[in-house]
């Protein structure tokens, strides 16, 4: 029942919530990731996100199925856009549900988490005084580490 | 070959191909990157990589048509 994309169009979070829930869930939650307009004090008027498409899909695939196995719930949506956004422009939306509230409240913090770690996408910032960067990121070093210990 | 972002920026390109011996691994091909030139300079001694979409060491065996993608840090969310 999980649901994951990679878009170019805009999210529309509501119907990302709606993907998840049932009459068994008492709990469903909704993570907003938003364009803001600053970085390290910088002022920032818009964003480029590039994916290394095919291999972020089953990435993100991989991750919600990590997080359903370690959480106990299969009701999980996950959309992450790219392309140019602006400030204010939901750049990914994370769902879940399930029946108590601390599964839907770590299975989409550890969602967020990995995708920081390990999804193979990449941002540019724009800055209101004209300049552009990517942003620094991180290393997915972890991943590397396949076999699992203990 | 595929390049993102700071690398495809560094590279000049985001796909070419390369012919390496039978037997190389992802390790062969960073050095014959880096003995390439000023290009490629872009990419740490540690670059990570992806073939045909998963994480790789950098003893993974390559063959025929594999896509080696070099992943930058990653800054998704």
């Amino acid at each position: 029942m999980s649901f994951v994309a990679i878009v170019r169009q805009p999210i529309k979070p509501s119907d990302i919530l709606q993907r998840v829930g049932g009459d068994e869930d008492g709990a469903s939650i909704l993570f907003v990731g938003v364009v803001r307009n600053h970085n390290d004090g910088f002022p920032v008027k818009g964003v480029r996100y590039e994916a290394y498409e095919k291999m972020a899909k089953s990435v993100l695939e991989e991750i919600v199925m990590e997080a359903q196995s370690e959480y106990g719930t299969d009701r999980i949506a996950t959309v992450h856009r790219i392309g140019d956004l602006v400030v204010g422009d939901v750049s990914v939306a994370v769902a879940v549900s399930s029946h108590h509230r601390e599964q839907s409240f770590l299975a989409s913090r550890f969602i967020m988490e990995e995708i920081k770690k390990r999804l193979p996408v990449w941002k540019k910032e724009f800055y209101l005084d004209g300049r552009e960067d990517w942003t620094a990121g991180i290393t997915p070093t972890s991943v590397l580490i396949t076999e699992p210990t203990g | 070959m595929l390049f993102f972002a700071s690398y495809k920026e560094g590279v000049g390109s985001g796909q070419m191909d390369v012919r390496l011996p039978i037997g190389a691994k992802v390790s062969d091909l960073i050095s014959e990157l880096h003995s390439k030139g000023e290009n490629f300079s872009c990419l740490p001694d540690s670059v990570v990589v992806a073939v045909n979409h998963v994480y790789s060491e950098p003893v993974t065996t390559l063959n025929d048509g594999d896509e080696v993608a070099f992943i930058p840090p990653v800054a998704g969310g």
